[in-house]
């Protein structure tokens, strides 16, 4: 039977509350905030670091399928799931593959892992789902969705057991997004709702009970997938689930309706609250729906570096304000006074330096042991030459040796604060610091570092890595 | 090698500069003509006197036929030399070997930047690696300096502002009594203070402006120097020390001071004979590109002990009437960088400072002059020194 071995989460640091939305458009607004990915985050950034926090102690090497899931891949024709191999320094003959058009593609990714390790095909996939969807300016869904990602690594052995699936098809004109749109279109309310999501929901969750001869009071905690918080009261009503104590805080109020990855992201927040012998139900939905129960064995050892959900939710900033959010999120170009033009990229660089760009290899000399970042050839102690050994620095920490903020120059969030890091191993990283507040940028202050979108010069996504402060 | 090879071997006999600002009606090829034409007047030589030609630019030539091109110098043995800021400097530098070896007599060095055509504030993008360039602006490289400099000598914020804002008060003045200066006017201590931030602690007046500019020097071999002037200028000697980038890369590098530039100081007191620069040098041109830039060469230079140079400009060691005038015409601030251009304007200040010739400016008695044009930015210097000196 197939396990979740391990798993991780990633919400983005900013938050924006929902009555600034408010206060831009005039009107009132629902509860709470939503998660907000920086912006120079995307898709694949944000599938990166849930993947890094489910990895925590994990012999990378071991990882046989990396399959992400999204509905907002910055590329329509690439793969996100190589990029993210890359990234987390996976092995070169490592499956991959993207999920994507469906809010189900994050279940549908999960039931693949399960059933390609069932299969024997290989020993353990790493699931990652995430999304960044845009909800029109001044719509509902501009309220509702929120920016995050999560990720599951299925193996042979782990402390929840992978029980049982099931799985329907519905064709329904809900909610969607032509290609070449920016925004979530959706049906009348009460149609999405009523037709769509509450009566498939229903009708899934009775096959499934019918067919493992079950009942949903037989489950200790039911992550939900909803379109809104008005839908997953409704929906627990329909399905006589007690919202105090067995369904899943849906986070909608804090971090909004996450996609693609939304209700693995309930469910990732279920396992961390999880004690030996609870059994878990998911319930996703998307044209269609997926469901998925869960047993588990024994409670989930996290590793201390391990955020999660939970971690995540308490680590955040605010944004100042809506215009703010509508620069991030590149929803209006703003013009930020003339500046030199940036720097032509080259898809040629990036192929020569894949392994210091998407690894960050960093180089060790073999014949002092002095390490560099960017590799050296010559070594700038002993002088020797070529005889290094590339290291992946990608996940050490390090403290603040000297900084600046820089007012002049071209970002989207001014200002630029590019930091001088002295990693651990004794090794100088010169980066741009990320998710910071300006005011609390201070020598000796203790970083680690983050995958993100350097530009897209060339019409390409160019990432890299940056520092930020430790969440 | 022998350090004092070519000192007292080159003299300058004829400098040129023209109107350093924003110079929106002069080209490249306008402001070349002009300031050698310039330096052609005062030392009294003529296109056919010129054997070989080295022009300095960063971003404003292709080849030395941007020197050929204006200035008609046919079938002429013209390098072009770029070294960042250090550009102008390194082309005098090298166009010394030229005549010192004994290959020319008389040979023309050049300087040009054409930066206000670009259309945005700052300087444009140099070569930088294509995928995790960080944009990071020139006062941003420079902030990382002040910053860990402030904290490792314990520099309460308010003082450093103060003693940066000191450096740029008192360019500002030096510069009143520049003609060919892009600004010629006073600022106060609290404006300087109070300005808007560019990349903190520096602000608007902590920052040298983008300008454009030419500037030429004729230089010829000492034996034959008295045919043109009797106050003729000596080059004494040079230093240039690169650094490898190390800021970056290096957990070592300690951002808190310029070893590079210190390097290149050694070199040129070593070549010109130097042992106590801080009694000997009379008069300096230190490149302020920023405040915290001047503020950090006086110690790299030794004209004060590192971590004293706050204090130094509190007691205003620095002034025209101090103990080491420096930039004494005003400087980059003053003057403005047009990047290649400014290494010759440094020493064109010197070349008047030795004759007695600076005016309301005018130091006492000088007898050696430095000038420092320092290239790229604390993690990555390329500093070149020059010093001159009076013919005996």
């Amino acid at each position: 039977m197939p396990a979740i071995t391990s798993f991780g989460a990633y919400i983005p640091y900013y938050r924006l509350k929902r009555e600034e939305i408010g206060r831009a458009w005039g009107g009132g607004a629902p509860r709470g905030e939503k998660a907000v990915a920086n912006y120079d985050e995307d898709s694949i950034t944000l599938a990166v670091e849930a993947g890094r926090d489910a990895l925590h102690g994990i012999d990378r090497q071991s990882i046989g399928g990396v399959y992400f899931a999204t509905t907002t891949s910055p590329y329509k024709e690439k793969q996100g799931a190589a990029v993210i191999a890359s990234a987390l320094n996976l092995k070169k003959s490592v499956f991959t593959v993207d999920f994507a058009d469906s809010l189900r593609a994050g279940t549908n990714a999960l039931r693949a892992a399960m059933d390609a390790v069932k299969a024997g095909s290989v020993n353990s996939v790493l699931v990652v789902a995430s999304d960044c969807r845009l909800g029109a300016p001044g719509s509902d869904y501009e309220q509702v969705l929120g920016d995050g990602a999560v990720a599951l690594l299925v193996g042979k052995e782990g402390s929840i057991d992978c029980v049982s699936n099931y799985t329907h098809a519905s064709e329904i004109i809900d909610q969607w997004r032509l290609s070449d749109q920016p925004f979530v279109k959706k049906w009348e309310d009460r149609f999405v709702v009523t037709e769509g999501y509450l009566a498939d929901v229903k009708e899934a969750v009775d096959s499934f009970m019918k067919t493992q001869n079950m009942n949903l009071k037989d489950f200790n905690k039911v992550a939900l997938y909803a379109p809104d918080a008005r839908g997953h009261k409704e929906a627990s009503k329909i399905l006589k689930l007690d919202v105090k104590t067995q369904a899943q805080d849906p986070m909608l109020d804090t971090i909004g309706n996450t996609g693609a990855a939304f209700a693995l992201l309930i469910l990732v927040a279920a396992m961390e609250e999880a004690n030996a012998g609870d059994k878990l139900l998911l319930i996703s939905y998307g044209d269609g729906c997926d469901i998925m129960s869960f047993q588990v064995k024994e409670k989930p050892l996290m590793d201390k570096e391990y955020l999660g959900v939970h971690g995540h939710l308490k680590s955040k900033n605010y944004l100042s304000n809506y215009e703010k959010y509508i620069k991030f999120r590149g929803i209006m170009d703003v013009e930020s006074g003339r500046r030199r033009p940036p720097q032509k990229s080259s898809a040629v660089a990036i192929h020569r330096d894949r392994g210091m760009i998407y690894s960050l290899n960093s180089s060790e000399c073999t014949s002092c042991g002095r390490a560099f970042f960017p590799p050296q050839r010559v070594c700038n102690y002993c002088q020797a030459k070529d005889q290094f050994k590339e290291v992946s620095i990608s996940e050490r920490k390090g403290k603040l040796f000297t900084f600046s903020k820089d007012l002049l120059a071209s970002t989207v969030d001014p200002p630029l604060v590019v930091s001088v890091v002295n990693m651990e191993g004794n090794l100088r990283f010169f980066t741009p610091m990320t998710d910071r507040d300006p005011e609390k940028v201070e020598i000796d202050m203790s970083l680690d570092l983050t995958f993100r979108k350097m530009s897209e010069t060339e019409g390409y996504c160019n990432y890299f890595w940056k520092c930020r402060p430790v969440r | 090698m022998r350090a004092d090879a070519i000192r007292d071997k080159v003299a300058i006999i004829g400098m040129g500069i023209t109107k350093f600002g924003e110079n929106w009606n002069k080209s490249v090829d306008d402001m070349l003509i002009d300031a050698v034409y310039e330096a052609y007047a005062d030392a009294g030589v003529e296109t056919k006197d010129i054997e070989a030609a080295w022009l300095g630019s960063v971003v404003s030539a292709f080849t030395g036929a941007t020197l050929a091109m204006p200035l008609k110098l046919k079938n002429m043995p013209i390098t072009r030399v770029e070294n960042a800021c250090g550009t102008g400097m390194d082309a005098l530098r090298n166009a010394c070997f030229g005549v010192a070896c004994g290959l020319y007599d008389i040979v023309l060095v050049a300087g040009v930047e054409k930066l206000k055509d670009s259309g945005y504030s700052g300087l444009p993008e140099f070569f930088d690696n294509p995928v995790y360039n960080l944009g990071l602006t020139a006062p941003g490289r420079w902030a990382l300096l002040a910053n860990k400099y402030f904290a490792k000598y314990g520099i309460k914020p308010e003082d450093g502002k103060r003693a940066l804002a000191k450096i740029a008060v008192k360019n500002h003045h030096n510069g009143t009594f520049s003609p060919k200066a892009h600004f010629q006017r006073e600022i106060t201590l609290e404006q300087a203070i109070n300005a808007p931030i560019i990349a903190w602690p520096l602000g608007l007046f902590d920052c040298c402006p983008t300008t454009d500019g030419a500037s030429a020097a004729i230089i010829c071999s000492a034996d034959i120097a008295k045919n043109f002037k009797d106050d003729y200028v000596l080059v004494k000697g040079f230093g240039v020390a690169l650094g490898t980038g190390w800021g970056k890369e290096d957990i070592d590098y300690q951002y808190d001071h310029l070893p590079e530039t210190q390097a290149a100081g050694r070199q040129a007191y070593e070549a010109a004979g130097i042992k106590n620069p801080r009694e000997e040098i009379s008069v300096a041109q230190v490149h302020d590109c920023f405040s915290i830039a001047e503020l950090t060469e006086y110690e790299a230079l030794g004209f004060c002990d590192q971590g004293r140079a706050v204090y130094e400009v509190e007691e205003g060691a620095f002034t025209l009437e101090g103990r080491l005038p420096a930039n004494t015409d005003g400087g980059l601030k003053a003057f403005g960088h047009p990047l290649a251009a400014s290494g010759l304007r440094m020493c064109n200040e010197l070349y008047l400072q030795l004759r007695g010739k600076a005016g309301p400016r005018q130091v006492k008695n000088p007898k050696f002059g430095l000038a420092m044009a320092q290239g790229g930015h604390p993690g990555y210097l390329m500093p070149v020194v020059t010093i001159l000196g009076c013919r005996d």
